[in-house]
């Protein structure tokens, strides 16, 4: 299963972003592999729809669970639409790292 | 070429309505001046109240093109979300969805010219409606009327503004609250702006909001202040210092509020609110007196 993590970096250790649609990256964590790959968020800048993108881009990746700060409601309505999990974290100092590691406990 | 004026305000309950209805009611005072009142308020349109003698001429339906994907006919191509400059095209090849989002469409048409399987279907859905008054006084009003739930504003604003004559003399456009799109759709192309504004704190906040998107716009524009007495004098210190024009000061009166309350603003009014407004009046029938001069050098 595969669980997608908003990002501010390119890597692991690198700060949650609780942003959904505007994060910078999307940490793409892999449950079976314990591997994380990164992918880039090109709709940072959108001034509309950004969230649906993002929405769109993580049902196009196969991505059963997303863990974000805050998703909007046309976001929303896709991910459900698609049976994508969503959980809200409401922390900002955590890393994404941390977070995978409470994906794997 | 009608001479534009806009009256607009940073909040709503400035008195905004009561000002545009006042002097659309007396600037027919110069002989033959053909004078309509443009209330683009569409959300909240209530110029109308203040004219108890008047008769619908007309409504006409505004609605917008919306386009729909026919998932029957479509290829999952993908060509379309790259045309949409507003994200609304959502297409998933892997799970054959595709969808347009009509809260974010913006019915430009670019998705139609993309779409080489004839899969972008369109249908007319109605955003508000254009209703034109005969008035006793003047040539009339007319008023945008938002269809509720829809968030079509700027351009139910821009669809009245066109239907408005160019025979007019003088247009007055009565624009809605605050300084979002459909407020600048409405006063962008004004000859002439009023700002109407409360002497008070919160007032002169909102005030100096206006004035900061005015500016950036660039448009001639004056302040009416209303309900003199209400609060304090800042206002005018900062109407000094930023060199703005005051054009007007209308006083608060008890007496007048519970008129307005009846809807009866311009037949009993106090002296003091009548002589008022004959000041601006007279002020703004030098700038269209200069207007008009301007453009007969230009001839
Ligand atoms: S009409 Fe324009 S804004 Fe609407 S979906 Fe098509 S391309 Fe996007
Ligand atoms: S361009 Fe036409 S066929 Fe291609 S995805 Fe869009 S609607 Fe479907």
């Amino acid at each position: 299963m595969k669980t997608v993590i908003t990002s501010s970096g390119e890597n692991n250790s690198a700060q949650f972003d609780k942003r959904f649609g505007r994060a910078a990256w999307f940490c793409v964590f892999d449950e079976e592999t314990k591997e994380s790959i990164f992918v880039k968020n090109t709709n940072t800048n959108a001034n509309n729809g950004a969230g649906t993108k993002a929405a769109e881009r993580i049902v196009d990746m196969n991505v059963q669970k997303v863990i974000s700060g805050d998703f909007g409601p046309k976001a929303k309505d896709l991910l459900d639409k698609f049976n994508v999990q969503m959980v809200i974290v409401q922390d900002n100092d955590v890393t994404v790292q941390e977070i995978i590691e409470k994906l794997k406990a | 070429m009608s001479y534009k004026i806009a009256i607009a305000s940073g909040k709503g309950g400035t008195g905004k309505t009561t000002v545009s209805v006042n002097l659309f009611k007396r600037l027919n005072e110069r002989q033959g001046t053909k004078v309509q009142l443009v209330d683009c308020d569409v959300e909240e349109p209530n110029d109308i109240i203040f004219f108890c003698d008047a008769e619908v001429i007309d409504v006409q339906e505004v609605s917008q093109k919306v386009p729909e994907i026919d998932s029957e006919k479509c290829t999952f191509c993908r060509k379309c979300v790259e045309y949409c400059e507003f994200n609304a095209i959502v297409v998933l090849p892997t799970v054959s969805f595709a969808e347009i989002n009509p809260t974010l469409c913006h019915s430009c048409g670019a998705c139609s010219v993309a779409c080489e399987d004839d899969a972008i279907i369109k249908y007319y859905k109605p955003i508000g409606a254009i209703h034109y008054y005969k008035t006793k006084e003047n040539n009339g009003l007319a008023e945008g009327k938002l269809e509720i739930g829809s968030t079509m504003q700027t351009k139910l604003i821009r669809e009245l503004k066109k239907k408005i004559s160019d025979q007019n003399d003088i247009i007055i456009y009565d624009a809605p609250p605050g300084t979002s799109c459909p407020v600048v759709e409405t006063i962008h192309d004004s000859d002439y702006l009023i700002l109407v504004a409360e002497p008070t704190l919160f007032g002169l906040h909102d005030l100096k909001l206006m004035v900061a998107l005015v500016r950036e716009i660039g448009l001639e524009f004056g302040v009416v202040i209303n309900k003199v007495g209400l609060g304090d004098n800042d206002i005018y210190e900062y109407l000094v210092n930023e060199h703005i024009e005051l054009l007007g000061e209308i006083p608060f009166s008890k007496e007048y509020a519970s008129l307005y309350a009846e809807g009866e603003i311009t037949g009993e009014i106090p002296e003091t609110i009548h002589q008022s407004y004959t000041e601006i009046l007279d002020t703004l029938n030098l700038k269209m007196m200069h207007h008009e001069g301007n453009h007969h050098f230009k001839w």
